[in-house]
């Protein structure tokens, strides 16, 4: 098992050079100029030329790149072009914010998907099974900026019960160490806060997390229905326990590993694919800050952005492998 | 079984929707009047709508509450003014720091700032400024005459030790403003001598018309040189000027907070205790947010959408006044855009008026001169190309191109205030160029291809704008149309030496009424020649809660918020 784990965290070092040279040509292919970008479109020509050799921009491509890669082994993202700052740094708030984000959205997912499936499967046919597949079917085909502009008309500007927009109450902003706020707020004893943040969260998590929601639905339901056959619960039921707790204790452990997969797999994507959601709720996070650097050519953001998305991806899939044998030891490596 | 279930997911729903309705209340009980006002603020913000609007009628009083809240559609580049050209940094920085010229809170007549009085010596050379005594940064330290010194040297020479240049810091509006840098030949700022601790001096080697309204530009504000010396490089995020309000904290892309300055030099103000300005990109979930009360002010409302507002009564529309223009430009090195008579002909086959209707709502007019009305030189007299389809018919046949004519129109990728929806106004255009047997294929890119591939000259036709920052016509017509700015902002590629030195006599006279003359003459050339068909100036909308008082929008996009204050 640690033969196996440090095996994949090895294995991780070739994929992320891979993906740094990848995403290195293709930025370095987009037209236009970061220089003529971040001056605006009354910039002079002097004033792009002498940004240019400022930033070293001008440098031949694979210059860019080794200086690029050497930063890299030394912990260096490399400084945005555009706010001038140490993209180590500076990626902290909105890496913090996504993953507040997505574990909030993939606790809603798996809570609700999970209990919906089991119960779907346990009552096959029934009205709730007939229900909530109807609403794991509109939920997959949802778009998500329909779905989060809808949340906010209704729970926020019709009703008022939730906030539309941000992390937090901007009339009193949170002080932040780790910048999970949801921490931060009870590190610095203000339970208030923490309310206000969890219940910004609410509205973002259940757009982003309405997808993975409907997709665990429909895998929990079909997994379990397989694993309902068996003949140990017709046992379980013979012996005349048909309760649903047995159902939850024995059925689902068995039909969990396939859930996983898709929970793992779900997690990676919304890490990276939050975009849409960050924009319309305004969350300050990693999505938003690729999507801002792409805009303004902010080559280094860009790159190493997508380079820490990759990083996590690849570590969510690797602890979903682990996961599996711990849960089904007949799982062998 | 079933009715089991069926009750344990209705209090499920039960509970949730309790959770959220009781929230609103949670923060006010459990703050019990303790330590922090904001968050009782959150209660009247988040559900204090309805009740404000019965008190309505008894409005007019200031709310306990003067935290206002500004949102905009995206964040500041940097807090270093001087640095960057983005409207959303400069509307932060409007706040924090302050010029040594004020323009008018709706206009760009100039007055006192940071000097009270100011000479210019016969010759037009020489500009002594008298400083405003008592007046502190944010870091308490006095401002005086070297501190204005040092700001301009800081920005003029590259090897000044705040100049930054290293950690990539360009000062481009300088630049473009007085001339160049030091050691340039154009550069017009030859010494500045600190005459008292409250007098300065500024000696230009040549003159430069707009050398005062320059002082009054959100890029020349003074920054505290304590803080360059404290802050260094990073002086980008911690800004430290003498207005209104200090800054506190930046959020990138969320949120800055500023707060009101306690020792301001001018007793009483700002009203306003906290402005904060929040990043809401989405369109609509900024008007959302305001509808809802979260946000006091939202910036980039669209057109469309003043009638609703207007509808409304607790929100209210504001208007920007005119100071931009939005052109269909011509690339006069390409057949046959190189012939006048095909781009007058062009000139008169755009309808502006149905442009107006349908995509501005009217809150535009049609323009006729690249520079908007008001502005000084503004050529009223002359006669504008009339939507006339059968006069363009005539002028294309008599080019020689009765047969007709194929180009592709290139149309932006992005709103701007001079263009909300870019892709319908090429649509409207052709469907015009249609009418007269003109085929204009819509061709788009992505924003930065297309500032600079238009800038290359790979475009036939193509669409832009153009806004004022300091209410000086030589903005317009140096930056659009002189040979100089080729390549750069001239991207129709026009080039008239006769128009070049009327720019140039114009740009460096000091006598207005001698300005005005040669503005209006090359206004006149210019329409003859038509390197462009001016569409229309438009009047960009914001909208706010009626709460908000004393709100003026400045023609430059960036005002100050001195005298805003929030009523019950």
């Amino acid at each position: 098992m640690i033969a196996y784990t440090i095996r994949r965290l090895l294995m991780l070092i070739p994929v992320l050079i891979g993906m740094s040279l990848i995403t290195f040509s293709i930025i370095h292919l987009i037209p236009g100029n970061p220089a003529q970008t971040i001056l605006g479109e009354q910039a002079t020509p002097q004033a792009i030329a002498s940004l240019e050799e400022q930033l070293g921009i001008n440098e031949p491509y694979f210059v860019q790149y080794g200086n690029y890669m050497a930063g890299l082994v030394q912990g260096d993202l490399g400084t945005s072009l555009r706010t001038r700052s140490e993209i180590s740094t500076e990626i902290r708030p909105y890496l913090a914010a996504t993953i507040e984000l997505t574990i909030f959205a993939m606790i809603f997912a798996v809570v609700v998907g999970v209990n919906a499936g089991i119960i779907s499967a346990w009552k096959q046919n029934s009205w709730f099974d007939y229900l909530s597949m109807l609403i794991a079917l509109v939920g997959v085909s949802m778009p998500i900026f329909w779905l989060g502009l809808m949340e906010q008309w209704i729970f926020a500007q019709e009703l008022g019960w939730l906030p539309a927009f941000g992390r937090g109450n901007p009339r009193d902003p949170v002080e932040t160490t780790t910048h999970f706020y949801l921490i931060d707020t009870l590190l610095n004893g203000r339970p208030d806060q923490w309310w206000a943040s969890f219940k910004h969260l609410i509205l973002p998590g259940i757009a982003l997390g309405t997808i993975p929601m409907a997709i665990i639905a429909r895998m929990t339901r079909s997994s379990m229905l397989e694993v309902l056959r068996n003949d140990y619960i017709r046992t379980i039921q013979a012996k005349g326990s048909r309760t649903f707790a047995v159902i939850y204790r024995h059925g689902f452990k068995n039909a969990v590993i396939p859930v996983l997969t898709v929970v793992g797999l779900q997690t990676g994507t919304l890490l990276g694919g939050a975009i849409l959601t960050e924009t319309i709720f305004s969350w300050p996070g990693i999505g938003r800050y690729v999507y801002e650097a792409i805009g303004n050519r902010d080559y280094p953001v860009i790159q190493s952005g997508i380079l820490v998305i990759a990083t996590m991806f690849v570590l969510i899939n690797l602890i979903v492998d682990l996961l599996y044998s711990y849960i089904d030891p007949r799982i062998k490596y | 079984m079933n009715s089991k279930l069926w009750l344990m997911l209705l209090s499920l729903a039960l509970v949730f929707v309790l959770a959220a309705c009781g929230g609103e209340d949670e923060p006010a009980d459990g703050d019990g009047g303790g330590d922090d006002e904001e968050t009782a603020d959150d209660t009247e913000e988040a559900d204090g709508d309805d009740s404000e609007e019965s008190e309505d009628e008894a409005a007019g009083e200031a709310a306990a509450d003067q935290t206002l809240i500004f949102a905009r559609g995206g964040d500041s580049v940097s807090l270093d003014y001087a640095s960057v050209t983005d409207g959303e940094s400069s509307r932060v920085t409007k706040q924090i720091y302050e010029t040594l010229i004020e323009f008018d809170e709706d206009s760009f007549e100039i007055g006192p700032g940071l000097a009270e009085d100011w000479d210019v010596s016969d010759d037009g050379l020489t500009f002594t400024f008298q400083l405003r005594e008592g007046v502190t940064f944010h870091d308490g330290t006095d401002f005086n005459a070297e501190a204005v010194k040092i700001n301009f040297e800081r920005w003029a020479d590259p090897d000044h030790e705040y100049n930054f240049a290293d950690e990539g810091y360009a000062y481009s509006v300088y630049g473009q403003q007085f001339g160049g840098f030091k050691g340039d030949d154009g550069h017009v700022i030859d010494e500045i001598n600190v005459l008292g601790d409250h007098e300065v001096e500024f000696v230009l080697s040549e003159q430069l018309g707009s050398f005062i309204q320059n002082m009054g530009m959100s890029y020349f504000a003074m920054t505290s040189p304590a803080a360059f010396e404290e802050y260094g490089s990073e002086i980008n995020e911690n800004p430290v000027g003498t207005g209104p309000f200090q800054f506190v904290s930046w959020s990138r892309d969320d949120s800055i907070v500023l707060e009101k300055y306690e020792d301001y030099w001018q007793e009483g103000l700002p009203k306003l205790d906290q402005v904060i300005f929040q990043v809401i990109p989405d369109n609509a979930a900024r008007l959302t947010a305001l509808r809802s009360g979260e946000i006091d002010i939202m910036d980039g409302l669209n057109p469309d959408d003043v009638e609703m507002i207007e509808s409304e009564p607790e929100l209210t529309v504001f208007e920007r006044a005119t100071n931009n223009i939005g052109y269909l430009g011509f690339n006069m090195d390409k057949e046959p855009f190189d012939d006048p008579l095909v781009r007058r002909a062009f000139n008169h086959a755009i309808d502006k008026e149905a442009l107006i209707t349908s995509l501005y709502a009217g809150l535009a007019e049609p323009a006729k001169n690249l520079i908007p009305p008001g502005y000084m030189g503004y050529n009223d007299s002359i006669e504008e190309y009339a939507y006339d389809p059968d006069e363009a018919q005539a002028l294309l046949d008599e080019a020689g191109h009765a047969d007709g004519l194929e180009f592709d129109l290139w149309t932006m990728p992005v709103a701007r205030p001079y263009m909300p929806d870019p892709e319908r106004a090429a649509e409207v255009i052709q469907a015009n160029f249609a009418e007269i047997g003109v085929t204009a294929n819509i061709v788009s890119m992505e924003w930065a291809t297309y500032l600079e591939r238009t800038e290359q000259g790979e475009q036939d036709v193509f669409m832009l704008g153009w806004s004022g920052v300091n209410g000086d016509p030589d903005y317009f017509f140096s930056n659009l149309l002189h040979g100089s700015a080729i390549p750069g902002g001239n991207r129709t590629f026009y080039r008239s030496d006769e128009v070049d030195d009327l720019f140039d006599s114009a740009k460096v006279s000091v006598e207005e009424e001698e300005r005005i003359a040669l503005y209006e003459e090359a206004q006149e050339v210019i329409h003859e020649d038509a390197p462009l068909v001016p569409l229309v100036h438009t009047t960009p909308v914001l909208a706010g809660s009626d709460r908000v008082q004393g709100y003026v929008p400045h023609p430059s996009t960036s005002e100050t918020l001195l005298e805003v204050e929030l009523t019950e």
